[in-house]
């Protein structure tokens, strides 16, 4: 399977990159729409600030891609980032708007709960439990935690589309979302052990079979 | 519920591991990747690279190190040591690295911390507080320079400076207690714990599974736990460790 891994000049991509050919996946990473109309599938990565990845997607073109994409109905998987951009908003830094794949905004963790101060970022391994199971993730999986590390998360999202959720200081936090074709994931699947290896493997195998 | 963590810290001068670490079982103990894999399958949730090379050609074989780690490991790591520019941030991180630990560099051009936060974001920049206790200020001090150098800042203070500047986690050593295996120092874990919003790795005299669980129990709530000889002597394991603070309900994966 060849995966096209979204290069927009947003976060590390090498460990990604990796992991899919451990999975034994054809890997390009690149921000060339014809090369990445050549693939099975599509992976939006990212780390940093929420605006100037929406930006960079803007001025890159990339963002109406994705939207021919999503109307194509081709399987594309956003991680941490990349899975809050798919979002109808984000406040991070200033209000802005998302691709709007999703309904619900990307909110910062308030730091605080009952009247007493949590950590922010969410950074570690948390436990992740499934709300909704999607066609493509069958089986349960023997490890239970994922790596996660961000300051916002998805918030007033259609309870439909959350497959797995982390609990933190009172929140639900979504950790896999799906919406037909399209899939995001707010931990980081490479760095998430064998869970991650797991979950990964299982998307890849969902759009195998589609 | 977000879990504690346990993470060995290998020490790597020149691209090799240093502090004779007594692993039977490895085919090259001294290979920092080989090492790293071991304690991935340990349950390890991250990993610590201290590059302690004194030579640029030491520094380049880092950067080899830390790509062929990153294209078989699938937990988070950090590299620490000689990191002085954004320039050297980018090498380390492009290469596949999760976090930088900056210390001296930090002190000396505080600066440091916010380029490289708004740059990256400040969940890849730990900044590494080396403290000590100081009968003369009735409070911890930072060292730099590897413990050598006092410097003017208290460690709550600099630590909240750290973070403010956008430091993402603090990575504490007592030096009090580094290498005195009887324990971590609860009373500055908690202290600086207090003073900051981001997680607190704990550092500096590990010596059971019991030192895990006070640094890491509620009262003092450290969010993960840094050792290294106790891991590398086999004196107990990352496993042992877990096993025991799971015991005592402390979540851990």
């Amino acid at each position: 399977m060849k995966v096209g891994v979204i290069d927009y000049g947003m976060g590390n991509l090498f460990s990604v990159e990796q992991a899919l050919k451990r999975l034994g996946c054809d890997v390009i990473v690149t921000a060339d729409v014809n090369e990445l109309d050549a693939t099975d599938a599509l992976l939006l990565p990212g780390v940093g600030a929420f605006p100037d990845a929406m930006k960079r997607l803007a001025d890159t073109n990339l963002a109406s891609y994705l939207q021919k994409v999503k109307a194509e109905h081709r399987p594309l998987l956003g991680i941490c980032l990349g899975m809050q951009l798919l979002f109808d908003d984000s406040d991070e830094v200033s209000l802005t708007k998302g691709l709007g794949f999703f309904k619900g905004s990307i909110q910062r963790f308030s730091g605080e709960h009952e009247g007493k101060q949590y950590r922010v970022p969410h950074m570690g391994w948390n436990e992740l439990v499934v709300a909704n199971r999607p066609a493509w993730l069958k089986d349960e999986a023997q490890a239970k935690h994922v790596y996660f590390v961000h300051s916002f998360y998805a918030t007033g999202m259609d309870a439909n589309e959350l497959v797995a959720y982390a609990e933190y200081h009172g929140i639900k936090v979504p950790g896999i979302v799906t919406n037909g074709a399209i899939t995001g994931m707010q931990f980081h699947p490479e760095k998430s052990g064998e869970l991650g290896v797991y979950l990964l493997d299982q998307w890849l195998k969902g759009v195998a079979a589609c | 519920m977000l879990t504690k963590r346990i993470i060995p810290c290998l020490d790597v001068k020149e691209g090799r591991v240093v502090k004779g670490v007594q692993f039977v079982s490895l085919r090259d103990a001294g290979d920092p990747v080989e090492l790293a894999k071991f304690y991935d399958e340990q349950g390890a949730d991250e990993l610590v690279f201290l590059d302690i090379s004194a030579s640029h050609e030491g520094r380049e074989t880092m950067v080899d190190v830390v790509r062929q780690t990153a294209a078989t490991l699938a937990i988070p790591f950090t590299v620490g040591g000689g990191i002085r520019t954004l320039d050297d941030m980018k090498r380390i991180l492009r290469a596949g690295a999760d976090k930088v630990s900056i210390n001296t560099s930090a002190i000396e051009r505080p600066a440091l911390i916010k380029e490289g936060s708004d740059f990256f974001g400040a969940q890849c920049i730990v900044v590494a507080i080396d403290a000590r206790y100081s009968e003369e200020d009735s409070t911890w001090m930072v060292y730099t320079h590897g413990g050598r150098n006092k410097t003017t800042w208290q460690a709550t203070e600099w630590a909240k400076e750290a973070v403010r500047l956008g430091a993402g986690e603090i990575l504490l050593t007592s030096m009090n207690q580094d290498g005195e295996k009887s324990g971590f120092d609860l009373a500055l874990t908690k202290a600086v714990r207090g003073a900051v919003t981001v997680p607190v790795i704990a550092s500096g005299g590990a010596g059971n599974a019991a030192h895990f669980y006070e640094v890491l129990s509620e009262d003092v709530d450290a969010d993960a736990a840094l050792a290294a000889s106790i891991f590398h002597y086999k004196e107990t394991s990352v496993a042992q460790v877990k096993e025991y603070l799971r015991g005592k309900g402390v979540a851990v994966r």
